[in-house]
């Protein structure tokens, strides 16, 4: 890896995080189950799977918008449900969110010089005099000029939407940043312009990512190491190269084979792994394996326990009882 | 060679707005034959899902209407069919899967009665008839337990079996040709798989050719015969899918084949995304739609609208790089250098 | 397809390149929320009208009796009962005051009541509905619980019993309309609010640190601006009409003070020998009513996110 990871430094620990909502009696949506990963400085970790799969859970619950069921979250060594005041606030500069849908992501009724230096304004990091010019730099480095400034969010495309709440996360010069799907809703040549973006800001400004997404093509492209998500459980956890080198986990391996390449031999002398039946629904999971249902390979073994998360090879996790 | 069912010529089609007018198909040709599944691919504001509404007249008209053009199907003139008329077409000659099953299907029937509707103010069915077709169907759409599920509401299935319903109602009439409008997009990858395996299954059951909408080029690369590539509301590639992926001619079809991240793409190489934004329709520009995005661009692009440049039998491209005076380049190359004025 | 051929020339064949600079600049020019529904509300003519309409209604109640000769409850027994003339545009009642003074008179009270308690209504309802939908919890099940029990009570019989409380006249009239009135906004409040919260960018707004008053005050409440303005505007003829409604079953304002539900009254009692003096409220009653709801429509369109650009 060209890139400055250093294992040394983890900045998120993550332990047994479990999130669970209860919907109604008896019945509970086990969103996030028994979540275990660190995050090194530096590096971009892939989270993806399907929905239902916990993913977007897991990333809001590190960022504090939800409160976990169970588990600790620690932040370079503390835990970040245990911040006094200015912890607190020193937590919300350092790790900042880039949000799924660019049409509601941005206050419609504010202009972007205003959403942008909102959060400038708040840590400090500018004052009522000189944020015009901070906005500016910001807005520049994400390809928007002095002119939008004054512009409202429902004058611009989604590509655009997109850069300024980039923006709006660079702004207050954070270490961390969640991005949480954040080129599904884009056009697919507007999606190759955010992903480079997010990729130099990354080795110039020194930044962690926590990618999340559902398109495995681009996780892979720019994680380092992907966590594979189902249905709230780890099933796998590897070095990106790795992962798609040598999926072991059946899930895994279906999903890689599911994706449609653009390129017409390939795709059509591939051999798919099929895989019969819906995605099951989180509420209320069976104590078990939760891909039994679907995995051409189950047994009666994986009927009965939950399979745990072992280290197959040096820095490859699967929780699978047939491997 | 099979033959065309639908043909369409020089279709224009523009919508009154506050704004202006925009026109959001501007000269756009095609032919669908017999079985075949002919892909439509191009990102939003290219025209693609207002060509595909208007084969069936599903534009509001007004504020929309046709500037010009025409489409044929089986040798009838659609855009000049009465409302009447369509109907008999709708459902039944030509069915339509919209993109989002969630919001396509009504919450308050049940799927079985959103299938009979199909048939309602057409004569000769007997009810039984209609409720065994509509099983037959569903069970060839993958969906098992028919009987349960006909008596079900959408709220109670999946989103891929929601998908699939969709794909019923579509089918029951027999129509020679889907229109499938970004049937897939809202699916997770490996419901799309069993989905996109279903359609191609159909194909070659029912021999019912599809037009498919959509903006994932493996998508197109794995379903598709021919391929269609929409910029700013007209064709800027057609051909055989073989031709469009390898021996791509049209440099915005190259920029979307460069700009997505594959499996094998590495991660030292740069993704060559295309820099700018679609054209806006209000005033759409005099030249080449793609010319301000295109590094190839040449002063006669920015002049005047490229002509259709028919490369082999089934390849055309619209581009002025095809022209004799144009200088030789190689559009898959994969550097970002601004060309300097 | 080309209208003017291009000479094609082989000099036209050089590469140039790419010309983002177009690409990133917007055309169009920036409106203000503001400015876009005023742009609207203007294109609207229904709603337009209602303004106009309601604007010279309120000059005319500010204006009218201070420049008629007549005081409102001048009595004149030489004249009394008579339909419209030159000398009395709107005819006099069965005591011989003149009507048009009365009407404006009474318009001033009406108006006044119905914009009181119509702001009221949406000050407390808002408020009240802002916490409950941020917050939810106990709060909100208790002021949930307690809109229920009022919705459940005619509002007549609670108005009913709070003047008895409190005695007639303009204020405890008001405060009647307000405990009854309060609820609707409340709820639907309380319903934008809990949709907003989950939007990303109040997510955004909470991930960034800001503290709860400068959300609410900074992304919430300006959101819901156009609809609290919008229920406003439809709260006001439904405020009209309930203090004409009262007045005129004894309730409300008492004569020889006007409003217009008090001009309906004696009116109807005179109904069979001078008509004109029910039909001059009533006119003036269905006209405010009607023209506040064509405005309220128009408004809701004008504040409606969804059909910007669209027409």
């Amino acid at each position: 890896m060209s890139k400055n990871v250093n294992k040394n430094e983890p900045l998120f620990q993550v332990e047994d995080l479990c999130q669970y909502f209860h919907i109604a009696k008896g019945k509970t949506l086990k969103a996030v189950d028994h979540v275990n990963f660190t995050i090194y400085k530096g590096e971009t970790l892939g989270l993806v799977g399907e929905s239902g799969c916990g993913k977007s859970t897991t990333g809001r619950c590190l960022v504090k918008l939800y409160k976990p069921a169970s588990g600790k979250i620690s932040y370079k060594g503390k835990d970040i449900f245990s911040y006094n005041k200015e912890e607190e606030k020193a937590f919300r500069k350092n790790v900042q969110m880039i949000f799924q849908n660019p049409h509601s992501s941005l206050n419609p009724r504010m202009t972007v010089k205003d959403i942008v230096g909102a959060g400038m304004k708040l840590h400090g990091l500018a004052t009522d005099k000189d944020v015009d010019a901070k906005v500016e730099a910001i807005l520049k480095r994400v390809g928007l000029n002095r002119d939008h400034m004054s512009r409202f969010p429902h004058e611009f495309s989604g590509g655009q939407k997109q850069r300024i709440g980039i923006a709006r996360a660079l702004a207050v010069e954070p270490e961390f940043i969640i991005c949480d799907e954040p080129i599904s809703a884009l056009d697919v040549s507007i999606q190759a312009q955010v992903l480079n973006m997010l990729k130099e800001l990354q080795e110039e400004l020194g930044l962690t990512y926590l990618f999340i997404a559902h398109d495995l093509s681009v996780v892979k492209y720019i994680s380092d190491r992907v966590i594979v998500m189902y249905l709230g459980t780890m099933v796998e956890f590897a070095d990106a190269e790795e992962l798609y080198d040598n999926p072991l986990h059946p899930y895994t391996q279906v999903l890689l084979s599911s994706i449609p390449v653009a390129d017409p031999k390939l795709v059509r002398e591939k051999q798919r792994i099929m895989v019969k039946g819906e995605i099951p629904s989180p509420i209320n999971p069976p104590d078990c394996c939760r891909f039994v249902e679907r995995c051409p390979y189950a047994t009666e073994a994986c009927r009965k326990k939950l399979p745990p998360l072992r280290e197959i090879k040096p820095g490859h996790f699967v929780a699978c009882h047939m491997v | 060679m099979a033959k065309n069912i639908l043909e369409i010529k020089n279709l224009e089609f523009s919508f009154h707005t506050y704004g202006g007018v925009v026109k959001s198909v501007r000269d756009v040709s095609f032919n669908v034959r017999e079985g075949e599944i002919l892909g439509i691919v191009g990102e939003s504001g290219c025209g693609k899902s207002v060509t595909s509404q208007c084969i069936l007249r599903l534009n509001p008209e007004p504020p929309g209407f046709f500037e010009g053009g025409s489409i044929k199907y089986k040798g009838e003139e659609i855009t000049t069919k009465s409302d009447r008329e369509m109907r008999k077409i709708r459902g039944v000659e030509i069915g339509f899967i919209f993109q989002d099953p969630m919001t396509s299907l009504n919450p308050t029937m049940t799927i079985g009665k959103q299938i009979e509707e199909i048939f309602v103010g057409r004569g000769g069915i007997s009810k039984k008839e209609i409720k065994e077709r509509a099983l037959e169907i569903l069970k060839l759409v993958g969906i098992n337990e028919p009987e349960r599920r006909y008596k079900q509401y959408p709220h109670e299935l999946s989103g891929g079996m929601k998908q699939r319903v969709m794909i019923a109602i579509a089918l029951v009439g027999k129509p020679s040709i889907i229109i499938a409008d970004e049937p897939t997009t809202s699916l997770d990858v490996t419901i799309e798989a069993q989905i996109l395996d279903l359609l191609k299954e159909l194909r070659e059951k029912m021999n019912t050719s599809i037009i498919l909408i959509t903006h994932d080029l493996g998508v197109i690369a794995k379903m598709c015969d021919r391929v269609l590539v929409m910029y700013g509301g007209k064709v800027a590639e057609k051909g055989t899918v073989e031709e469009i992926f390898y021996e791509t001619a049209h440099p915005y079809t190259a920029g979307l084949i460069k700009s997505i991240a594959t499996l094998d793409t590495s991660k030292d190489q740069k993704l060559v995304p295309i820099d700018g934004t679609p054209p806006d329709l209000f005033a759409p520009p005099k030249g080449c739609p793609f010319a301000a995005r295109c590094e190839f661009a040449m002063e006669i692009c920015y002049e005047a609208q490229p002509e259709n440049y028919q490369l082999t039998k089934e390849h055309m491209c619209a581009c002025w790089l095809q022209h004799e005076y144009a200088p030789k380049v190689d559009i898959m190359r994969r550097e970002t250098k601004e060309v300097q004025q | 397809m080309s209208e003017n051929r291009v000479e094609i020339t082989k000099d036209k064949f050089r590469i140039v390149g790419k010309n983002l600079e177009k690409m990133e600049s917007i055309t169009r020019p920036s409106l203000t929320f503001w400015q876009e529904a005023w742009r609207r509300i203007r294109g609207n003519r229904a709603a337009f009208i209602s303004l106009i309409l309601l604007i010279v209604y309120g000059l005319l109640a500010i204006f009218a009796p201070m420049f008629s000769k007549y005081g409102f409850d001048q009595q004149d027994a030489y004249a009394m009962s008579q339909s419209f003339s030159a000398a009395h545009w709107m005819g006099t009642d069965s005591l011989g005051r003149d009507l048009w003074v009365r009407v404006w008179m009474g318009a001033r009270v009406s108006l006044t009541i119905g914009l009181l308690a119509a702001v009221l209504n949406t000050v407390i309802g808002t408020v009240l509905g802002g916490f409950c939908g941020y917050y939810g919890g106990k709060l909100d099940m208790i002021v949930m619980r307690i809109i229920d029990v009022i919705y459940g009570i005619p509002s007549l019989i609670v108005c009913i019993l709070v003047m008895v409380v409190l005695g007639s006249g303009v204020q405890s009239l008001i405060i009647a309309m307000v405990i009854v009135g309060w609820t609707g906004t409340c709820r639907f409040t309380r319903g934008e609010v809990y949709r907003l919260k989950e939007q990303e960018f109040v997510l955004a707004a909470r991930v960034m640190g800001e503290p709860v008053f400068t959300i609410i005050m900074r992304e919430i409440v300006p959101n819901i601006m156009g609809l609290l303005i919008t229920n406003l505007a439809m709260a006001i003829p439904s405020a009209i009409f309930q203090e004409a409604f009262l007045s005129y079953i004894g309730l409300g304002i008492s004569p020889p003070q006007a409003s217009w539900g008090v001009l309906a009254k004696e009116g109807t009692r005179m109904l069979k020998v001078a008509p004109h003096m029910l039909y001059v409220p009533a006119f003036f009653i269905c006209t405010t009513v009607l023209a506040l709801n064509q405005l309220g429509n128009g408004l809701r369109d004008a504040f409606d996110p969804r059909l910007r650009g669209t027409e």
